[in-house]
């Protein structure tokens, strides 16, 4: 765990600086700079209202930011002069060298196509009247835009478009494998089970190809036993396809038990930065979490008996460890 | 604790909440069995519902049915017509019995009946698919058939399903704006203006022939699709259909009113009617009755037109769908479906709504050249708000996104009209004086209302998948979403 932290400082995959987020007199996301890590399971945590989804819909573009910097390396290694160069340019983003790009700069949808970031939604947003299959060939929507001629290839049914039609449809498949989905392909969308239609709306993300998965909440509301089958999803998906996930999650069982690296924001304003074992001890997160002053933060902790920071979590009760 | 169970005052149950507690009691915890209250039979409640509906139809019109006054020379002169307002009292007991003995008291009603003819066979053939290949024989076949078994009226029936696949046409046009995209558009009528007025320019102001001009009218059209689509992108359900409502009225009242451009109320007269590689369908040398050493007959040229609307609309049919299993046509269901999603899976939205307008409306100019073309004559007064609804009227009743549902809707609503005005039966009813042309329009709103009652979602409310993996089964409509068209 420990060199996922430190691949946040030397090459992440996103650098959030500086970022503030007004909504009128509101600041809903504060002067917020952090990094996340090539490779890394990082959660945003935090209380209600601290802003988790707003960072969230500013790295995704759909909310523009008042004022900051978020640049997406899909490049390994891109150095600062390269982000720092390309934002005097005043362009979007750079592909043919280092892959940089520049989020805040970027309309939402071309953030998914191009940079490389796809997300799930706090309230699931499937295309319910759609199969779970369509689900998955709409996210795939680009490339086989390309494949059929933007429609014309398609139309007249030439090979070209048939073979990636067929691909997509594979990949479709491979992914629903993963996610245990594959004997309801052809339900809609709808008739799923609330954790299938969770661990769906994460690999349709998935079909964009994405370098950087936003994830939100995507524990909410799932059973213990569906929460291990999302852990071991969200695993596969680090492991295997060497993408970065961002989560939201209140669910600490979750949080504690996957995130290589976690934010804790209150009031829009970062309050710590660590490792799990980090930012469990970090007296302003409880603090923030329990709702007492700094100084009683110990008080508290030993009048409810909290676990020794020596002996964290018990890990050996949940499956999905040893993959 | 000896006295435990003793009851005190404050934990003993008293009078109805005893009783109730003694019964649940005996009954091991159940709630009490109340019987249900055994009413009137079937037929009694029936005929009480009958009697109190007439009561009120009675005591309603009295004032309107059963006391007329005219103005006379000396004042007001009332004259009663209790045979008549006794005749309406009577319509309303009976069809009210019936309604109850069938409907709303039967244990199996009709309406449930009529459900599971209609429902997907779950094996075999889809019925949708052999309703459809026996719907487009019959089309195929169809001036033969009228020559063979209606001659009499061969001209007026082939007129008519001339008529009835234009709008066929133009209401799969509008499947694709409405049904699949979900984008309400209620100036569809639009684009058939600016298809025919294509046309009826470009034909007579350069001499262009109808072949030519019929993919330049759908261009157009298309063109004008995306000129509307513009400004409408960040609008939604009702702000989107006002708009588009509104660019309908914007082009017929242009053409009203460019009188230069357009001929404005007068219209464009002498439009060229279409020829089959050159050859005319006129009487005398070189005509096509001559060409072929045929007698010539009017009949000739229904039957051309028919071909080439059923051509034109089998073609909407065809591209449609294959676009809906092609990117874009998953994308405007997608769209209808939830269009922040399609936004995060990284769809350009804007350009996937302009695609639908501007297909939809390449459709809808298509037809509007044929329309010009058949009628040799075209004015504003054609594409007025009217043809809007009914187009939507159609995509709606047939169910949004279904191509079957478009034709019944078509063939019901089109054709139904024009039963309509042939109803004289209805003359030996209601007497002489009875007109069914002016009540047509009120028949066909009761049809619309019961349909719309019986099936909300549309006749054919049911999705097929684009794609399968191991079986294709059809998606209810409560799963669907019906996009901004709600």
């Amino acid at each position: 765990m420990k060199q996922h932290t430190i691949d946040a400082i030397t090459d992440p995959v996103l650098t959030v600086e500086h970022l503030t987020m007004q909504f009128g007199g509101l600041v809903a996301v504060d002067d917020l700079s952090f990094n996340i890590g090539r490779g890394d399971i990082t959660a945003l945590i935090g209380p209600n209202g601290a802003g988790k989804t707003t960072v969230f819909n500013c790295i995704t573009g759909f909310y523009k930011p008042t004022e900051g910097r978020i640049a997406m390396r899909r490049g390994r290694n891109v150095s600062d002069e390269t982000i720092g160069a390309l934002t005097e340019t005043g362009r979007q983003f750079d592909r043919q060298g280092d892959a940089v790009y520049l989020l805040e700069r970027m309309a939402d949808f071309r953030i998914t196509e191009q940079a490389g970031v796809a997300r799930t939604f706090q309230n699931i947003r499937l295309f319910g009247g759609m199969t779970v299959l369509e689900n998955l060939l709409v996210a795939q929507h680009n490339k086989l835009m390309k494949a059929s001629n933007y429609s014309i290839g398609g139309l007249l049914g030439l090979p070209g478009y048939r073979r990636a039609a067929d691909r997509a449809k594979e990949i479709a498949i491979e992914w629903l494998r993963h996610a245990d989905l594959l004997d309801r392909a052809d339900d809609p969308a709808s008739d799923l089970s609330y954790g299938a239609q969770r661990r769906l709306e994460i690999v349709r993300a998935m079909c964009t190809e994405p370098s950087l998965l936003c994830l939100d909440e995507p524990a909410a509301g799932l059973n213990p036993r569906e929460s291990n089958e999302l852990n071991q999803l969200l695993r596969y998906i680090r492991d295997s396809h060497d993408v970065s996930i961002l989560l939201i999650e209140h669910d600490m069982g979750v949080v504690m038990e996957i995130s290589d690296h976690i934010i804790v924001l209150e009031y829009g304003k970062k309050i710590a930065d660590g490792t799990a074992a980090e930012v469990r001890d970090d007296p302003a997160v409880i603090a923030a979490y329990l709702g007492v002053d700094d100084d009683e933060v110990d008080q508290v902790e030993e009048d409810l008996g909290l676990r020794k920071p020596d002996q964290p979590y018990d890990k050996s009760d949940l499956p999905g460890e040893n993959t | 604790m000896t006295h435990q169970d003793a009851p005190t005052a404050s934990n003993r149950p008293e009078g109805a909440a005893l009783l109730s507690e003694q019964r649940r009691d005996a009954m091991g915890g159940e709630p009490p069995f109340v019987p249900e209250p055994t009413g009137d039979s079937r037929l009694v409640a029936s005929i009480k519902d009958a009697v109190i509906t007439a009561a009120i139809v009675a005591g309603i019109t009295l004032f309107f049915l059963a006391v007329r006054s005219d103005i006379d020379a000396g004042g007001l002169v009332l004259t009663l017509r209790p045979g008549l307002w006794m005749t309406w009292v009577a319509i309303a007991l009976v069809v009210r019995f019936f309604l109850s003995y069938f409907f709303y008291r039967s244990a199996a009603p009709i309406s449930g009946w009529l459900k599971t003819v209609v429902m997907p066979t779950k094996r075999g053939v889809p019925i949708g698919k052999t309703v459809g290949i026996i719907l487009l024989a019959m089309a195929l076949t169809l001036p033969w058939l009228l020559s063979t078994f209606l001659p009499g009226q061969n001209r007026y029936l082939l007129d008519l399903a001339i008529l009835i696949l234009t709008y066929v046409m133009l209401g799969w046009g509008l499947n694709i704006v409405v049904g699949l995209a979900g984008l309400l558009d209620l100036g569809y009528v639009a684009f058939y203006a600016v298809g025919a007025y294509s046309f009826a320019l470009l034909a007579t102001n350069f001499g262009l022939g109808f072949w030519v001009c019929l993919p330049m009218a759908g261009l157009f059209a298309a063109l004008w699709g995306i000129m509307l689509g513009f400004p409408v992108l960040r609008l939604r359900g009702d702000y989107l259909a006002i708009v588009t409502l509104a660019f309908g009225e914007i082009i017929r009242i242009v053409l009203l009113n460019w009188y230069d451009f357009t001929g404005g109320p007068n219209g464009i007269l002498g439009i060229p009617k279409p020829t089959l590689f050159g050859i005319e369908f006129s009487r005398g040398e070189g005509g096509f009755a001559d060409y072929f050493g045929l007698e010539y007959s009017t009949v000739h040229r229904f039957v051309f037109l028919y071909y080439i609307i059923l051509a034109l609309a089998l073609l909407t049919n065809f591209v449609t769908l294959r676009l809906r299993k092609l990117p874009v046509g998953r994308a405007w269901e997608a769209l209808r479906e939830d269009e922040i999603a399609c936004r995060s899976l990284g769809i350009n939205t804007v350009n996937v709504k302009l695609t639908a307008f501007a297909t939809g409306a390449m459709f809808g100019g298509f037809a509007g050249a044929f329309f010009a073309t058949r009628q040799g004559f075209i004015s504003p007064e054609s594409f007025t708000f009217i043809e809007s609804a009914i187009i939507l009227a159609i995509v709606v009743l047939g169910g949004l996104g279904s191509q079957l549902g478009v034709v019944i809707a078509s063939v019901v609503m089109i054709g139904g009209i024009e039963l309509l005005r042939n109803l004289t039966v209805l003359q030996q009813v209601f007497g002489d004086n009875f007109d069914p042309t002016q009540y047509r329009m009120l028949i066909f709103g009761l049809a619309m209302v019961a349909i719309m009652v019986w099936k909300p979602r549309g006749l054919i409310s049911s999705r097929t998948p684009t794609v399968i993996y191991k079986e294709r089964k059809k998606i209810g409509a409560d799963a669907v979403s019906q996009g901004e068209g709600h």
